[in-house]
């Protein structure tokens, strides 16, 4: 089985959120970037349990410039079998999904895995683009995937329960927390992924729908009112009679 | 400027995320002087649709289900039909899959998750797990939104519309529904909630959750948990909040024994207001709160049930 994982990059966490050029772009400056938590625990980790149970090759592919390739030994070290950088700026998620497509397109993968969105830009657009670009089946959102003859069984949850789906292969599924844990690399897969093939593929520009303008932060909280622990049950009243939110 | 809007259905009745989505479609065509056109499918009365806020419903009764490149289909088929430059979605499993298909097939740029109308072509989205807004521009002649559920208050000030027979050719479903598995449970679904009551360590084990549950039943509230509670069994995983579980935006977060780490609060920082109950004063979260009470929650807790009974008793 021919598995491709998409993986992007995002600021750990703990970042500090902060913005540069009029507040136009993300400040990079101190922040260590880290493979998105949704592209990594859960898809890539699933795509190598698959591999392992069933035999094939994963391959990871980003969209980016070379600061990618750090993630992408990353991704390497936890297991993947190749990877592919297409070497191209992420505008917006209509140029990256197109980027994704045009190299999967005659590629013969059975199944294309991507996070369910990016922790940065909150989209969960791209995993929908491709599927649309290469005429696929799409499952966004699955929190447990199984493969066997050809079909995938994917289980998501919907209001008031879980939902069990199946689609034949080729398709795309988002993977949303608990179709895989995490995986940390060991020293020998991070020996290894220094000689794995990371192939840079040029590529032209692709048209983009989207920009974004500039950034703001979200308006500063109020102080916190704090509430006598003896007397807890003056909680409720402010609840309803000053917040009115009960 | 014309806008069309999709409507879920579940059970009988319209989902509030679709309910909010026709009020965010409404307002924004009502803001340009135009109308919004509710679309749908299925065995449902969709005049209620007008309530919150939509002109007319193109309804096609032949489909009883559908997947995501069917609904696809048929909101390709009402822009065609209607001209509509504008298509709005809530951003829901439904949305996440629709959404992105409509703006490959129509190259039309897509805003998703927005927590606010428009100005112009610029849209803001909440990035960066809320920490931060985006301002986006859509340059291109037809745009799409998807609304961030509990962010857009539903309307209920219109009244109801027209229900017009609509059809499209959609195809077969690609995706096959095989099973729903219903929860055995009478508590509110935690996206939808309007109220969530969330305990964390601070509970010492599952056994301790009692107290938790009947707060939440007493305020009407959904349960919820940090992620260590998750991870170690003591809670389900759905219903861990948090950087990797799902993000909420309820009107009330009450946060029992969570020190709010960064990865939590940037699921829950969307919250109108948040209550934090922790006897760690120095507790990161009491920085993210409206409303803190520094003691032990096996103390508090007890003292806030209580409370909201006499308070429900007064209703």
């Amino acid at each position: 089985m021919k598995i491709l994982v998409c993986v992007s990059k995002a600021p750990d966490t703990t970042s500090k959120i902060a913005f540069t050029n009029n507040n136009s772009s993300f400040d990079e400056a101190g922040v260590n970037f880290i493979v998105n938590p949704y592209d990594e625990w859960y898809a890539l980790v699933r795509a190598l349990e698959l591999k392992e149970a069933q035999g094939g090759n994963v391959t990871v592919l980003s969209v980016g410039g070379a600061d990618y390739e750090q993630i992408i030994r990353k991704a390497l070290a936890i297991g993947a079998d190749d990877a592919v950088r297409i070497d191209a700026p992420e505008s917006d998620a209509l140029s990256v999904s197109t980027h994704i497509a045009n190299y999967a397109k005659d590629k013969g993968f059975d199944l294309i895995l991507c996070g369910k969105e990016t922790i940065n830009y909150n989209g969960s657009v791209v995993p929908g683009m491709v599927a649309e670009l290469l005429d696929l089946p799409l499952v966004a959102l699955a929190a447990k995937l199984d493969i066997a003859n050809g079909v995938a069984t994917c289980e998501r949850e919907v209001t008031g329960g879980m939902e069990v789906l199946e689609v034949n292969l080729p398709a795309v599924i988002s993977a949303a927390k608990g179709m895989a844990e995490q995986r940390i690399p060991n020293m020998r897969g991070i020996m290894a992924a220094r000689t794995k093939a990371l192939e840079v593929v040029s590529v032209e520009n692709a048209s983009a729908t989207t920009a974004v303008s500039n950034y703001e932060m979200p308006p500063a909280k109020s102080a916190c009112k704090f509430v006598d622990p003896a007397n807890a049950a003056e909680l409720i009243t402010l609840l309803h009679q000053e917040a009115k939110v009960i | 400027m014309k806008t069309i809007v999709f409507a879920e259905h579940l059970n009988g009745k319209f989902t509030k995320s679709s309910l909010e989505a026709v009020s965010y479609a409404s307002a924004w065509s009502v803001s340009t002087g135009g109308t919004c056109i509710a679309v749908t499918y299925g065995n449902i009365d969709a005049s209620v649709l007008g309530t919150a806020g939509a002109n007319e419903v193109w309804k096609m009764d032949a489909l009883s289900a559908a997947d995501g490149e069917q609904i696809t289909k048929l909101m390709l088929a009402a822009q065609k039909e209607s001209g509509a430059s504008a298509i709005v979605l809530s951003q829901d499993l439904i949305g996440k899959s629709v959404a992105p298909r409509l703006s490959v097939r129509l190259n039309a740029g897509l805003v998703s998750g927005a927590s606010s109308l428009p100005a112009g072509n610029v849209v803001k989205k909440n990035v960066f797990s809320g920490k931060a807004i985006a301002h986006v521009t859509v340059n291109s002649e037809i745009s799409i939104v998807t609304v961030l559920p509990n962010s857009y208050g539903v309307n209920t000030s219109g009244t109801a519309c027209a229900v017009n027979a609509f059809s499209a050719e959609v195809g077969n479903a690609r995706v096959r529904v095989k099973e729903v598995r219903v929860e055995e449970s009478e508590s509110i679904p935690l996206p939808e909630a309007d109220k969530v009551v969330s305990a964390g360590r601070g509970m010492k084990g599952p056994e301790n959750w009692g107290m938790i549950e009947e707060l939440a039943k007493e305020l009407n509230a959904a349960t919820a948990c940090s992620r260590p509670v998750s991870d170690i069994g003591w809670r389900p995983h759905h219903e861990h909040v948090g950087q990797t579980g799902i993000a909420i935006r309820p009107n009330l977060y009450i946060a029992v024994g969570i020190s709010g780490a960064i990865q939590h609060l940037a699921g829950v920082n969307g919250s109108k207001v948040i209550v934090v109950i922790n006897k760690d004063p120095e507790a990161p979260f009491f920085k993210a709160a409206d409303y803190g009470i520094i003691g032990d929650a096996f103390e508090v807790v007890p003292q806030l049930i209580a409370a909201a009974k006499a308070f429900n008793a007064t209703k």
